[in-house]
């Protein structure tokens, strides 16, 4: 019971972690159309950032997750405009291997800026420790990650079917030509949903940095697991992804607890299962 | 210029055949000569040459599924790997020790490799299918890193010693005999190669990549002919992967990587896709930087790596050597 309760917190936790980060893919992909293997590398600069800001400059933790935000969005922005553009509509391929490339330039970057260790991010008090359910104790950084999932799909859902924006984000994604004709400047609906996408791979980042710690090679570690999640979830669906998060993230921590000496084995036997019977995803429309 | 085109529409079948079978010899002769000058540019480096060969074929293999039918694919490597293993797993475990037929359990594994991948990978279009792949290449790894009586798990497997190939030339430490046996190996492969993409069959699989939908209303089967394809590309595949296993005689998880996987794509890509000579010169090039950058300065080798990537998408998109053919021939249309 006990074994079965940590599983599920533990799933619960990591489910939303790769919520936030990934669900920022999604919609960028169900937007754009771009196969973005670098989305983990923005995770991983805001991880980063947090942990200099928290760290070295000794800011407290609102602070650092602020600048961690700000910041990576600040440095996606050229490499959007610069680099992305060029490869919105290009063949997969040449989508992977632009992408791959800025993973390398920032894996590299990041090794000698910040060395190849291990990096953390100070918690303050309020989220150390554990708490107490009556019944059972919870780290309350697990319960954190979880609510900041919770809370990340209720404003996302807010922000995409109640909102105009969220109006003109749908008509992009399911026709940007026609949403153009009819006066949505998808131009900037691109350029503001990416921002969107890269805030939300660093707050994923900073929040998750207890389960998937900061460490240079983290964007290529993870960058899978990422792809993975949102095309089993179908891009550009936020039920989608979250769903698919919540049921690998559970397989992923269940057979680690139960049967760690197969490692991701039951994690990718699950993702081809489920593409095999869903080929565009638990959520994918079909075209 | 009229005479030109006559004549240029008058030339027979039999004549194109001839001209095409002269530019195999010219590409086979293209091989052996950079073979010759790598030999004597890094005649201490020779292993690195023979590890650019296995993983050359490794790359041709995924240009004939990703150049010439259009399948994306991260997983390549499970072909490679499976070849390796079963070239390794005949060595070590069942003691026979013959580069030849080291070589040939290697066809067979990475054949039946390729069945389980075309199996799985076919499935799926795009996005599903290049995550399918990567969804596979995880699973051979785990599942070589837990068969580890077999494959000796994260320690690799090691105990391969080849016997002398024909009873004759025997592994040297300086891996010469594992060059000149590389070498050899490629020619043969390169050369049936071309055979196949020039065939019919290989026309038929550049129409699927094209427009599926077109080859099935003519009545054909699409996923026929890439199950064949992925077959084949399988046993070149563990060629290279029986190759690597024989010359450094041992086995890693790391020939069953992701990793690896990417890393072929990426050199297929560097040199060109749809074309054998664009995968080679993808992989040389790629190979020689890696090594020149990474020992010239290991801080910033991956950034450099990175940066070639990004200058080669945006700069030459269809490859190194599929740009520079392209600027060739219009150089010669130009000049018509």
């Amino acid at each position: 019971m006990q074994t079965v309760f940590s599983i599920a917190v533990d799933a619960l936790a990591y489910g939303m972690v790769l919520f936030v980060i990934s669900i920022g893919l999604s919609v960028t992909m169900g937007l754009m159309r771009v196969v973005n293997l670098a989305h983990g590398a923005f995770a991983m600069i805001g991880g980063y950032i947090a942990s200099y800001a928290g760290r070295d400059l000794g800011l407290g933790y609102g602070v650092a997750v602020i600048a961690a935000v700000v910041g990576t969005v600040i440095i996606a922005i050229p490499v959007e405009r610069f680099l992305y553009r060029r490869i919105y509509g290009a063949p997969e391929l040449t989508q992977v291997l632009m992408t791959i490339g800025i993973t390398f330039c920032i894996i590299g970057i990041a090794n000698y800026v910040f060395g190849p260790t291990l990096k953390t991010i100070p918690l303050p008090s309020g989220l150390q420790g554990s708490a107490d359910l009556g019944f059972r104790t919870i780290p309350v950084h697990r319960l954190f990650a979880i609510l900041c999932g919770l809370a990340v799909a209720g404003g996302l859902w807010y922000a995409i079917e109640r909102t105009s924006f969220g109006v003109k984000l749908r008509a992009s994604v399911d026709n940007a030509a026609m949403a153009a004709a009819l006066g949505v400047r998808t131009e900037i609906i691109y350029a503001l949903s990416f921002a969107v996408a890269v805030g939300l791979a660093a707050f994923g980042g900073v929040v998750g940095a207890e389960l998937l710690p900061v460490e240079p090679y983290y964007a290529l570690r993870y960058m899978v697991t990422f792809l993975v999640v949102v095309s089993v979830g179908g891009a550009g669906s936020i039920p989608g992804a979250l769903i698919a998060c919540l049921v690998l993230g559970g397989i992923d921590t269940t057979g680690r607890y139960l049967m760690p000496e197969f490692g991701e084995f039951f994690f990718y036997l699950a993702v081809i299962a489920i593409i095999c019977i869903f080929p565009r995803g638990l959520a994918g429309r079909t075209k | 210029m009229a005479a030109v085109m006559n004549t240029e529409a008058g030339v027979s079948a039999s004549a194109r055949r001839h001209r095409s079978l002269g530019r195999d010899a010219a590409g086979a002769v293209a091989i052996l000569v950079v073979a010759v000058i790598g030999y004597f540019l890094f005649p201490d480096n020779l292993a690195l040459l023979t590890r650019i060969v296995a993983v050359a074929l490794l790359v041709l293999s995924l240009d004939l599924v990703t150049g010439y039918c259009g399948v994306a694919t991260l997983g390549h490597a499970a072909l490679f790997g499976s070849g390796a293993y079963a070239a390794g797993i005949l060595s070590a475990h069942y003691g026979i020790n013959d580069p030849l037929l080291m070589t040939l359990a290697g066809i067979a594994g990475g054949a039946v490799a390729g069945v389980i991948s075309g199996v799985i990978i076919l499935r799926g279009h795009g996005l599903p299918q290049l995550v399918l792949s990567i969804a596979l290449i995880h699973l051979f790894h785990e599942f070589a890193n837990k068969a580890s009586s077999w494959t000796g798990g994260s320690d690799g497997l090691s105990g391969i010693s080849a016997d002398p190939i024909l009873g004759y030339f025997e592994f040297d430490l300086y891996g010469h005999t594992a060059y000149v046996f590389a070498i050899v190996l490629l020619l043969i492969v390169f050369v049936l190669l071309r055979l196949i993409v020039r065939s019919p069959f290989g026309m038929l699989c550049r129409g699927i990549k094209e427009d599926p939908l077109r080859i099935k209303a003519m009545g054909a089967s699409p996923k026929a002919a890439l199950m064949k394809m992925y077959v084949m590309s399988g046993a070149v595949a563990g060629v290279g992967g029986a190759l690597n296993a024989i010359t450094t005689q041992v086995v890693g998880l790391d020939s069953l990587s992701f990793t690896l996987s990417a890393e072929s794509l990426v050199m297929l890509v560097l040199g060109g896709t749809g074309s054998l000579f664009g995968g080679l010169s993808g992989t040389v090039i790629f190979m020689l930087f890696e090594d020149y950058v990474s020992a010239a300065n290991p801080f910033h080798w991956l950034t450099m790596v990175g940066a070639l990537l990004i200058a080669v998408v945006l700069f030459a998109p269809k490859g190194l050597y599929g740009s520079a053919a392209a600027f060739f021939n219009r150089r010669k249309e130009a000049g018509q």
